[in-house]
């Protein structure tokens, strides 16, 4: 059977993409970032996932204000990199896993998760960044890739409760695949940042930090988030971290973290990252 | 219209829920249709006609002109779609972003060198009038 064996959680900030396909990942500002995922790529190495489901948001890409999904999971065979307005990123295309992507789909409806199923999609930095987080610039990306697509762009995103819950219904989906395959769950962006208006600029590193701490050890308490809270306390584009809840409901209770960094700044952006193990 | 939102007290923040995404759906897929390069050959060419084909209100569409961002986030833009129309022009998000926050580029990027905009006096409407007060009392 399949079986998810991790979870990992980072920020997709664009720039942290713009930094590394530039050749500037070793300047000052870009290494300090980068160093802080040194032990993570090892650790995808040894782990060697054959699927990753990676929960981000598209921003203005993929969708526009025509159609306005809250989930949507990526059924395709391929995904092309997406041009978001400077030509694409010199990455190689996300391959998807069509067959485990429509279990989850099939499995997750019929539990009460109304998600879009996508059959066409390109995919942007928000997908692509912490794939190169993880790999740096391989030729192909190691595994198979299923998108898991969330509106935060438009208020209300779903609730940090409803992503947890989403997180749970995925772990039955996947745990009720017949193949024997290793799955490793992302649950990127965030951490703390504002990218408009006045308050832009917008740092909380103090929730950041307990955020963390609760992610591993709490998870249940960030469920009753409020997105006032987050908008408050995380910034307007902070809201993003819903999604790590989605990553978090797929795991077990009780987890090991077996990495964690956070960094201000990346851009306008707090980077925060986890690695957290099933204990089995 | 319904009730003011809680939200509403965030300063300095507008948040981009379903009322303002309607009221900013032509000023935003303007912004989003200059990801393909012929559509931004025909708006550099002529910026104003180029507008015409994007039936926004005249304040978004002057906004638009003069790259007045607060103002389009204001008029329902999301900083999303803007980014497409500030990419266009080749500034970056620290970029706009300083200008958003009344600063210069390089006074920005040493705020979030030190750490960023910190949440205390950043909560609430009444914390930002009360620096106010201060700065002018």
């Amino acid at each position: 059977m399949a079986r998810i064996v991790a979870g990992v959680t980072m920020s997709h900030v664009p720039a942290i993409g713009a930094a590394l396909d530039n050749g500037k990942s070793g300047e000052p500002y870009w290494k300090k970032v980068f160093d802080g995922f040194e032990r993570s790529k090892e650790w995808i190495r040894k782990i060697k996932p054959d699927v990753i489901l990676l929960v981000y948001n598209d921003h203005a890409v993929a969708f526009s204000l025509d159609i306005i999904p809250t989930f949507a999971l990526g059924c395709a065979a391929e995904f092309p990199v997406a041009d978001e307005g400077w030509g694409p990123r010199p990455v190689p295309k996300v391959i998807g896993h069509p067959e485990l992507a429509a279990h989850i789909a099939q499995s997750v409806i019929l539990d009460e998760f109304d998600l879009t199923v996508v059959n066409k999609m390109e995919v942007d930095h928000g997908l692509t960044v912490p794939l190169s987080l993880m790999y740096g610039q391989p030729k192909a990306w190691p595994c198979p890739v299923i998108p898991l697509a969330v509106n935060v762009v438009v208020y209300p995103p779903p609730t940090a409760h409803r992503c947890y819950q989403l997180g749970r219904a995925i772990r039955k989906a996947i745990g009720s695949y017949e193949k024997d395959l290793r799955v490793v769950v992302f649950g990127t962006g965030g951490m703390s940042h504002q990218l408009q208006g006045p308050r832009a600029g917008f740092i909380n590193s103090k929730f950041d930090r307990r955020f963390l701490d609760r992610m591993t050890k709490d998870p249940k308490s960030l469920t009753r988030i409020t997105h006032l809270e987050l908008l408050r306390e995380a910034g307007s584009e902070g809201i993003e971290l819903v999604m790590w809840l989605i990553m978090r409901g797929a795991l077990d209770e009780k987890v090991r973290e077996v990495h964690r960094f956070y960094h201000v700044p990346a851009s306008n952006t707090a980077v925060g990252h986890l690695i957290l193990e099933n204990v089995k | 219209m319904g009730k003011p939102n809680a939200y509403d007290d965030i300063p300095g923040t507008t948040v981009f829920d379903a009322q303002r995404s309607r009221q900013g759906y032509h000023l935003n897929m303007f912004c989003m249709s200059l990801m393909k390069s012929e559509n931004r050959a025909a708006f550099k060419a002529g910026e104003p006609a180029y507008l015409d084909r994007y039936p926004m209100s005249k304040a978004q569409r002057q906004a638009v002109l003069d790259r007045d961002w607060n103002r389009m986030i204001s008029l329902g833009g999301n900083i999303y779609y803007l980014a497409k129309l500030f990419f266009n022009d080749h500034k970056s998000f620290q970029h706009v972003a300083a200008i958003m926050t009344g600063s210069t580029q390089e006074e920005y990027a040493a705020m979030m060198l030190k750490g960023g905009r910190p949440p205390e006096g950043n909560r609430t409407l009444a914390d930002w009038k009360k620096r106010e007060r201060k700065k002018h009392g």
